[in-house]
């Protein structure tokens, strides 16, 4: 990695601050803490979209996950009660197999990724344009975005026959 | 900036997201740490298309189709999501817990 180039220093503030998020996410005592740390994961990922030239995504992903995936979780901490501030055991007792799968699952894959690849340039291209990803999807990727769409509706159905009350019951 | 500097951020996300999908407890925090795997996931996508575009060895819009592979998680992420929550809410109403090791009615 080239320290001269200013990208660089911008990306390693940004792997701090997605890194240090989501250890807290995973380690905290507080469910609230969880899911607020959880928009500082996804706002590095959406910044790091924004380097990579995918402005639509980092936007999209500002909307999708920061605007209503974070809001829902914090409505099923409300709903289901879940202990807050520290009553309660969040995590199981044993904590050693759970980190040892953990370390062992970063050591493969970025020991194979970077043994792969070295240190091959990713190159600066222009930015991916709205209009680009909009004409990929509606030609090259038409029939899965139509699958997509009836697995929203799926799942907009399902999830109101699963929280509705029985009327009879 | 190298495509490996991005893999190996992508690699620490998604195992700090395993070590949480483990060690939780509470449904709600696990599908927190599912969260954090997937965003793992959609740097790697973006960051392989950007790279394979600026090869040159592929037709022109790869990193395009990268982002919108991307776009699809982000979508499906959201359904499950919604789903998942209203599995754990209805578990939470008929048992009034959510900690996966009380869930044991499959269990012989």
């Amino acid at each position: 990695m080239d320290l001269g180039d200013i990208r660089n220093w911008v990306f390693i503030v940004i792997a701090v601050v997605m890194l240090a998020g989501s250890i807290v996410v995973v380690t905290t005592r507080n469910v609230v803490h969880a899911a607020l740390m959880l928009v500082a994961t996804l706002g590095g990922a959406a910044a790091i979209f924004i380097l990579l030239g995918a402005e639509f995504v980092a936007a999209t992903v500002v909307l999708v996950y920061i605007g209503a995936v974070v809001v829902l979780f914090l409505f099923g901490v409300m709903i289901t009660r879940a202990p807050l501030g520290g009553q309660g055991a969040l995590d199981h007792s044993r904590k050693w197999p759970a980190a040892l799968t953990a370390i062992a699952t970063f050591a493969v894959l970025a020991g194979s990724t970077v043994a792969f690849f070295g240190d091959a340039e990713i190159g600066s291209g222009d930015p991916v344009l709205t209009s680009e990803i909009g004409s990929s999807i509606f030609n090259r990727f038409v029939i899965p975005f139509e699958v997509v769409s009836f697995v929203l509706l799926a799942a907009l159905i399902g999830g109101i026959v699963l929280a509705r009350r029985d009327p009879e019951a | 900036m190298t495509l490996s500097q991005f893999l190996v951020l992508s690699a620490g996300l998604f195992s700090i997201g395993v070590y949480g999908v483990l060690i939780r407890r509470n449904a709600v925090l696990i599908l927190l740490s599912v969260e954090v795997m997937l965003a793992a996931v959609n740097i790697n996508l973006v960051a392989f298309g950007q790279y394979l575009e600026n090869t040159g060895r592929f037709a022109e819009g790869t990193a395009a189709s990268g982002q919108v592979f991307a776009l699809f998680v982000i979508t499906v992420a959201a359904a499950e999501v919604g789903i998942g929550l209203a599995i754990v809410l209805l578990i939470f109403r008929n048992r009034s817990s959510v900690n996966v090791d009380e869930l044991d009615a499959l269990k012989w």
